[in-house]
């Protein structure tokens, strides 16, 4: 994969306040075009509504955010996928018919979008579920559908807030595994919310560690661990160090 | 007796049993007519054409119908007003709420200084009765949409439109079905007050009309029209439910 140094996104003393409350405070960070980004922290630490200024959809009260460089322009409403921690299919909706939402919002031709998410459904795993409702199918294969769609519109940038969250420890472990092998696959950049600090380590080729109370951002570091990262790496000496390291940022070592 | 088949012949037979029932009282209790109608003199005032059946029929249908389209149209579209704006919502929600208190039927007088008599005060009689129960389980639906999915249109720099046609509307559905259903009875008696109160034409007339010479196999026939006109119209909601909601999303 070819990754220009130019950053793709680029976080500079981003602080944002809701009345009295300070959501983040000095979110200050570079994102490579291509990266998988992992944000942790605990409850109130500001991580969602971080995801929030970067999707664009609040605004931030001091500091700098830009999205997109002269080699990889953004459009703030096409180039942005997402995935919540619920699913949120449309359950009067069959699955293709929800992966093709963005794309008829966006009002993309129909038919090369259908095509793509015959295709993206293929790649998350769930060929053949193409005409199941929402309620057919288990927590962990929504979820699939949940990124399929956000893929669908083909987005430079995709979000996700906790998506894994809701799911079993061992279906999180299968849906970790497989998000490594549909990121390099689709070769998307994506910023990845998470509480679970092993799972951040595990995804991140960077993790941005933010504290709560107050909201701030405490740590950005590279996690230098090989590619394709396995399930065995987690038992190894170097994950302990990171996951370690975050630990302590948390102050629950 | 669980099988369709099975839950349909026992639906049959109590509605049977009751016709029976019916007339083995008239007939074995000597019941005089002007009391209660065998279900045979009943059916046979629908056969005297001076009681102008399918005109006071239309009439009827056209103030039940009328006024219950009207309620769905306001009813649904004054929620969908509320989610744009909460204010409003605070503004005139508890509002609404106390004049759902008023008795409707108490306004049949004053809707007829306001409109004289005739179809359309007898419209606004059913609207009015059945507008709350759609705005209430509408409004209900638009709110337990869940947020994150209005980000999902927002983000992508959806409009109103979309956003009401694609999420808000389909999610809200089944609710505002279930309002539906419960203003589609009170619609047929809001319009049936309506004529009580002052009309010259339709079925709830030609009742007051037959009443003064004890003309009862007439009124029978009647309720029977009118209790018609409201399976009708209870029937097409439940079948437009039955088109429209995915059977997993259906409230109760």
């Amino acid at each position: 994969m070819h990754v220009s140094r130019e950053p793709f996104i680029r976080l500079a003393g981003v602080r944002k306040v809701y009345g009295e409350h300070l959501a983040i405070s000095d979110a200050t960070f570079d994102v490579l075009p291509g990266e998988l980004v992992s944000l942790v922290g605990p409850s109130g630490c500001g991580k969602t509504t971080l995801l929030k200024v970067l999707a664009g959809l609040h605004s931030h009260d001091g500091g700098e955010v830009r999205i997109g460089s002269p080699t990889h322009p953004f459009d703030p409403s096409r180039d942005v996928g997402m995935v919540f921690q619920a699913p949120l299919l449309l359950k009067w909706r069959r699955i293709l018919e929800n992966v093709l939402l963005p794309a008829e919002i966006l009002g993309l031709s129909m038919k090369e979008a259908r095509e793509r998410a015959r295709h993206l459904l293929q790649m998350v795993g769930l060929a053949g579920a193409e005409d199941k409702y929402p309620y057919e199918l288990s927590g962990g294969m929504q979820q699939r559908a949940a990124i399929a769609r956000a893929l669908v519109h083909d987005p430079k940038l995709v979000l996700m807030d906790e998506p894994f969250g809701a799911l079993d420890a061992l279906t999180r472990e299968k849906m970790n595994l497989e998000l490594l092998r549909i990121w390099k696959e689709a070769g998307k950049t994506i910023i990845f919310v998470t509480h679970g600090i092993s799972e951040a380590v595990f995804l991140g080729t960077r993790v941005v560690v933010l504290t709560a109370g107050p909201a701030r951002m405490a740590d950005n570091f590279e996690v230098d661990l090989p590619r394709p990262r396995t399930l065995d790496m987690k038992t190894q000496e170097r994950f302990g160090e990171y996951t370690r390291r975050i630990y302590r940022l948390l102050g629950m070592e | 007796m669980n099988t369709k088949l099975g839950r349909w012949t026992l639906a049959v037979s109590a509605h049977l049993a009751l016709l029976a029932a019916w007339y083995l009282f008239v007939r074995l209790g000597e019941v005089p007519k002007f009391v209660m109608p065998s279900p045979a003199a009943t059916l046979d005032a629908l056969l005297q054409p001076n009681y102008n059946w399918w005109g006071n029929i239309a009439v009827t249908g056209t103030e039940i119908f009328g006024g219950y389209l009207l309620a769905l149209a306001v009813g649904v579209a004054l929620a969908l007003v509320f989610t744009w704006s909460k204010t409003l919502e605070a503004f005139f929600m508890p509002l609404l709420v106390s004049l759902n208190m008023i008795p409707k039927v108490a306004l049949g007088p004053l809707i007829i200084v306001w409109f004289k008599y005739g179809v359309l005060p007898n419209s606004i009689m059913a609207f009015s009765i059945a507008v709350f129960p759609i705005l209430l389980t509408s409004a209900r639906g638009l709110r337990e949409i869940e947020p994150e999915l209005l980000d999902l249109v927002r983000q992508l720099k959806g409009s109103r439109w979309q956003l009401f046609r694609k999420i808000q509307l389909p999610g809200a559905l089944p609710y505002i079905f279930s309002g539906m259903k419960v203003g589609a009875i009170l619609a047929v008696a809001g319009a049936i007050v309506g004529e009580f109160l002052g009309s010259d034409r339709g079925l709830g007339y030609l009742m007051l009309q037959v009443q003064v010479t004890l003309d009862t196999p007439a009124m029978f026939m009647a309720v029977l029209l009118i209790t018609l006109l409201g399976m009708l119209l209870y029937g097409l909601v439940l079948l437009l439910e039955r088109i429209l909601v995915v059977k997993d999303a259906r409230v109760a």
